[in-house]
């Protein structure tokens, strides 16, 4: 061997490496949580409603304990024995009164409504179909539409808004600014729901062990946070449950944190004392696991006469269905939707929407919205203007040379490359070309199109929200020389193992094969929330890389103690230390760590024996993923049909660790959104029965629907280390509008797709050729809006609001116990009121500080004020609350991070 | 419940078990035998994740019942390794081209490619393509399978280092 082989002479980053996770997985050999089997086990399934909404007569479960191998069933009342407080992927609690299993009322079909425990699946599924459940069943709001019109989801609600934010005050402002722009264009977008589908279903077997431990295994996104989550929710000492995931089918957002089902589990294990198990089946998956998407937006934006961006307004809408994992006004969606372009002015108004249907659950890039809103507005203003879907972007993108730049939201970019991607990706697709086969095309009756789409993406978020943190990597070498790798990563198919074992093989200057990774246990490393927002590469990577040289450098000072040299002189290369100028010096790492370990007394004075490190690594609060993506189709004018030609990304993700895994990123989320825009739906009738319950109706994307994806790198480094940018979700978000820009290219002679509903089914297709309601979209929408005018009708319970009582005026003055609800976690001080007749002043004291107030009104009970406030970011809070004799209730609008609910009691 | 006495051969070795008439072969080879490595993900054969070999024929395991594979020769991922654990070309291929992520869905396309080419070693890339077709998976785009199945119709390397 060469001694002289420096550090990093083996290159591991950058190589498609082959992934260890196959070894294991390609034999049928990995762990998934139905492979567990424990001695005395159970198994669990679920009695669902089958009605969206009604109050709960009877459970009668006389007949179903009655039948073979059941060993208990459980409702709410049983389960309440352990009481638990569900809580969003923040940690905040879940505002509608969600319980594991329903209580008193049922608010969507599937809802889980009573438990059977029985000794094999089939015999509590047999049992469960005897459960009888009554239902008085009440006419359900199953759309965003009937949210805003109907009786309340939840009774003892103000309304049906589960999550409010933006400002429509602000719109004085903006239209101006609109009408007065040389071009106006809108984008109306209506969202299809989704489900996720990963292909294992949810899983959870639960094992109480010891004495109030708990040893869990379940199909999550991180075991840390799992673990974490249920210790909260739970309300038990964190180190009592351990939670263990070494091979999940998947998680794309729905496993985030475990949801009714895989709590119950856990709560029925302790309150039976034996192993459960629950298996999710495909029905329940698709009907009754969390949804994502369905949303309703219409963004509107002025051009000047040359195709700049001048002003914006959105308003979006998203339905949160009856028991959302987290309520939801996505602010995302406007926080990212211009921080990419010059855009002088934008205000926006988004709200999540309570209705009788299924949660709303996380995927995939969950604002992408944002990226589908702005980047179809923007190819239907190009065409509008005459120009190409490239100049209005180069117009109007901002390019590393216009950084940093702040949006007019506040977030600030500094290295972003939307522009240079979009350049790159230019340079190397011939437009000129299929402009002018396209226009052969069109003469012999074949419609071609091509379509452009640019975003970026915040990844790799740390420090600014409870569970989004950084990444811990513990590091040895063991005395045999081989590295084994404690972290806190979690693979659900992103290959972890395979990316950090490169990195600490090239840091380290080991070989890759003698690298080993553990993962997935929570007793294993320490918190992390896994796979959630594009961030293992960029903040695990990170802290691999770091830990490894720092492993390295303990090795150096070893090598060089023994060999009578500086550290500067030692490298470590390909497993063997090597000292410079001494090739007789060069050792196995094997023979260092058995010194290290069992030879102490060899090592420098004070040095601690073994050869191990560790680091935790906090990154930037956001590293940002720019892309450009085009594709190419060919739309068949007779039937609709789509056919996907060519598709090529440009992206920047930073230090690439491994292309063969962020190429699959990539492709895996560019395939998604190709069943978004031509395939899947989760579509519910009137009576809120979701219609897609097997994969004959939720229609998956096969291989034959996916072309073949090219890519090219940018490899701009981020400023971590490591300088990775996450890119775990990009596909998802900027596949859509890319997929949807080619197809209204291809549909430009005949018609500009006005309002674009998704998935673009070849009816609907057909609909925008033939100019006429092929696909009874429209149909639909005049019947529902019939139907609703019959609802209206009928008569709805009021409104909290307007049943609020109005008696005499009590007295406010002193001091009041004050919650705010924030979207990302709630806020309690102590508010103290004085009220001089209709005069209103006082003080908001909390441990950080305290704000006085004065000039406030207060009348008939009414309490409106308002405080500024200069951390973290200016803004006026404005209260309008109505008090009671003990209670106050209202709320506080915050600037343009929406409305917050209040409540107060009396000290 | 009415149970039945079958023998089989799983991978090549012989067993014989009483199965429920209504169980199906999926689960039977999961839960009565421990083969694991078949996973159940729609059951209802829309997916091909639990895709086995009958008689060398590529069955969804979720719709047979196991008293139906009464005398059949099944076999399952955990079978095509080489007794000294050389993978089957097929896993080869898939590894040696990023062709899974999660590799829930894995199992049932290494069957069904392994099939086709038991059937024409010189099955062509639309052939494997087609029988593809009865797959779904979630997580890669289905670009690395594409690639195994160029590789193992005999055209261009694996991209795996």
């Amino acid at each position: 061997m060469n001694v002289q082989r420096s550090v990093g002479a083996t290159r591991y980053v950058g190589q498609r490496t082959a992934r260890k996770e196959d070894g294991r997985l390609l034999v049928g050999r990995g762990q998934f949580t139905d492979d567990v089997r424990l001695p005395g086990m159970l198994h669990v399934t679920y009695v669902r409603s089958a009605v969206a909404r009604g109050r709960i007569v009877s459970i009668d479960t006389e007949a179903a304990r009655e039948m073979p191998g059941v060993h208990a069933i459980y409702t709410q009342a049983d389960l309440a024995a352990l009481p638990v407080q569900m809580l969003s992927f923040f940690f905040a609690p879940i505002e509608a009164p969600v319980t594991l299993l329903a209580d008193g009322r049922v608010a969507c079909v599937g809802e889980p409504v009573a438990m059977v425990i029985a000794e094999s699946r089939a015999q509590a599924e047999d049992a469960a179909s005897l459960v009888e459940v009554t239902i008085e069943e009440e006419a359900p709001l199953v759309t965003i539409a009937d949210a805003r019109t109907g009786p309340l989801v939840h009774p003892g609600r103000d309304d049906n808004v589960a999550a409010e934010m933006g400002d429509e005050d602000a719109l004085d402002a903006i239209q101006p600014l609109i009408d007065g722009a040389a071009h106006v264009v809108t984008q109306t977008v209506h969202h299809q729901r989704i489900a996720q589908s990963p292909m294992e279903c949810r899983a959870c077997v639960a094992s109480p062990d010891g004495t109030g431990e708990m040893t869990v295994w379940m199909g999550c996104q991180s075991p840390h946070l799992a673990a974490r989550y249920l210790s909260l929710a739970l309300g038990l000492p964190a180190e009592s449950i351990r939670v263990i995931a070494k091979d999940v089918g998947g998680g794309f957002g729905l496993k985030n944190i475990p949801w009714r089902e895989e709590v119950a589990v856990v709560v029925a294990a302790r309150l039976f004392g034996r192993p459960l198990k629950w298996i999710e089946d495909r029905f329940e998956a698709l009907t009754a696991s969390s949804h994502a998407r369905e949303q309703e937006a219409t963004l509107t934006a002025g051009f000047d006469a040359e195709g700049r961006l001048t002003a914006g307004w959105c308003d979006y809408a998203c339905n949160n269905g009856a028991w959302p994992m987290g309520e939801d006004a996505n602010i995302a969606v406007h926080m990212f939707m211009w921080p990419a372009y010059k855009l002088p002015a934008y205000g926006f108004i988004t709200r999540g929407w309570y209705t009788n249907t299924m949660g709303l659950g996380a995927y995939r890039g969950p604002w992408a919205m944002e990226t589908l809103l702005r980047e179809t507005l923007l190819d239907k203003a190009a065409r509008r203007l005459g120009i190409s879907p490239v100049e209005i972007r180069r117009r109007n993108l901002v390019y590393l040379s216009d950084q940093p730049h702040t949006s007019t939201l506040g977030v600030e970019v500094n290295d972003i490359t939307p522009g240079e991607c979009l350049e790159k990706l230019v340079a190397n697709v011939d437009i000129a070309g299929f402009r002018k086969e396209q226009k052969e095309a069109r003469r012999q009756g074949r419609y071609l199109g091509l379509g452009f789409a640019a975003y970026i993406e915040p990844t790799g978020a740390a420090g600014t929200m409870a569970p989004m943190t950084g990444e811990t990597a513990q590091l040895r070498i063991e005395p045999t020389g081989k590295v084994t790798a404690m972290l806190s990563t979690h693979s659900q198919g992103h290959g972890t193992a395979t990316t950090m074992a490169q990195v600490i093989a090239e840091q380290l200057g080991v070989l890759y094969e003698d690298v080993s990774v553990f993962e997935g246990d929570s007793a294993i490393g320490a918190f992390g929330p896994g796979a959630a927002g594009s961030r293992q590469g960029v903040i695990a990577g990170g802290a691999t890389w770091r830990a490894s040289q720092l492993l390295a450098e303990k090795v150096k000072v070893v090598a060089a103690h023994l060999s009578n040299a500086g550290p500067d002189a030692v490298t470590i290369s390909g497993g063997m230390v090597h000292v410079e100028g001494a090739p007789e010096m060069s050792r196995s790492l094997k023979e260092i760590a058995e010194i290290a370990y069992g030879e102490p007394g060899r090592l420098p004075e004070g040095m601690a024996s073994g050869l191990e490190a560790q680091f935790r690594y906090q990154p930037p609060p956001v590293t940002m993923t720019s892309a450009a993506h085009c594709c190419m189709v060919e739309v068949d004018a007779e039937t609709g049909f789509v056919k996907i030609l060519r598709w090529i990304s440009s992206e920047d993700c930073g230090t690439v660790i491994n292309p063969g895994v962020v190429e699959g990123q990539i492709a895996g989320g560019l395939a998604q959104a190709i069943g978004q825009v031509l395939l899947e739906e989760m579509p519910y009738d009137a009576r809120g029965n979701p219609l897609a319950a097997t994969f004959k109706d939720y229609l998956m994307p096969a291989i034959s629907d996916v072309p073949d994806f090219e890519y090219i790198h940018a490899n701009t480094p981020a400023q971590t280390i490591g300088g990775m940018r996450g890119v775990g979700e990009g596909g998802a978000i900027i596949g859509p509008p890319t997929l949807v820009n080619a197809i209204a290219d291809a549909l430009s002679p005949f018609c500009e797709i006005e309002e674009l509903t998704l998935p673009l089914t070849p009816a609907r297709i057909l609909d925008v050729i033939e100019q006429r309601d092929v696909s009874g979209t429209r149909d639909r929408a005049n019947r529902d809006e019939a139907a609703r005018a019959r609802d209206e009708m009928a008569e709805a319970p009021p409104l909290a609001s307007e049943v609020s009582a109005q008696g005499p005026q009590a007295s406010i003055d002193g001091d009041w116990n004050m919650t705010l609800k924030a979207p990302m976690g709630g806020q309690s001080f102590l508010a103290h009121f004085e009220a001089d007749g209709a005069e209103l002043s006082g003080y908001l004291s909390a441990p950080d500080g305290r704000q006085d107030f004065s000039g406030g009104t207060f009348e008939n009970g009414r309490m409106q004020f308002m405080v500024k406030v200069d951390n973290p970011m200016k803004v006026t809070l404005k209260y309008d609350l109505q008090a009671g004799a003990d209670t106050i209730t209202g709320k506080c609008k915050m600037g343009m991070f929406g409305t917050a609910k209040v409540t107060a009691v009396r000290v | 419940m009415s149970e039945h006495r079958i023998e089989l051969t799983v991978n090549g070795r012989p067993h014989s078990a009483r199965v429920e008439a209504r169980m199906s072969l999926g689960e039977f080879l999961r839960e009565e035998l421990g083969y694991t490595g078949t996973h159940l993900a729609c059951e209802h054969g829309v997916c091909g994740a639990c895709t086995v070999s009958v008689d060398g024929v590529a069955m969804r395991s979720c719709l047979m019942l196991a008293v139906q594979a009464d005398g059949a020769d099944v076999g399952t991922v955990e079978g095509l390794a080489a007794a000294d654990g050389t993978l089957h070309p097929v896993q080869q291929a898939l590894r040696d081209n990023f062709g899974l992520q999660c590799g829930f869905c894995t199992p049932g396309i290494a069957i069904t490619l392994t099939t086709v080419l038991t059937d024409n070693p010189r099955a062509s890339e639309a052939e494997m393509e087609a029988a593809m077709s009865g797959h779904v998976c979630r997580c890669t785009g289905y670009q690395g399978i594409r690639r195994a199945i160029r590789q193992l119709a005999g055209h261009g390397a694996g991209e795996a280092a």
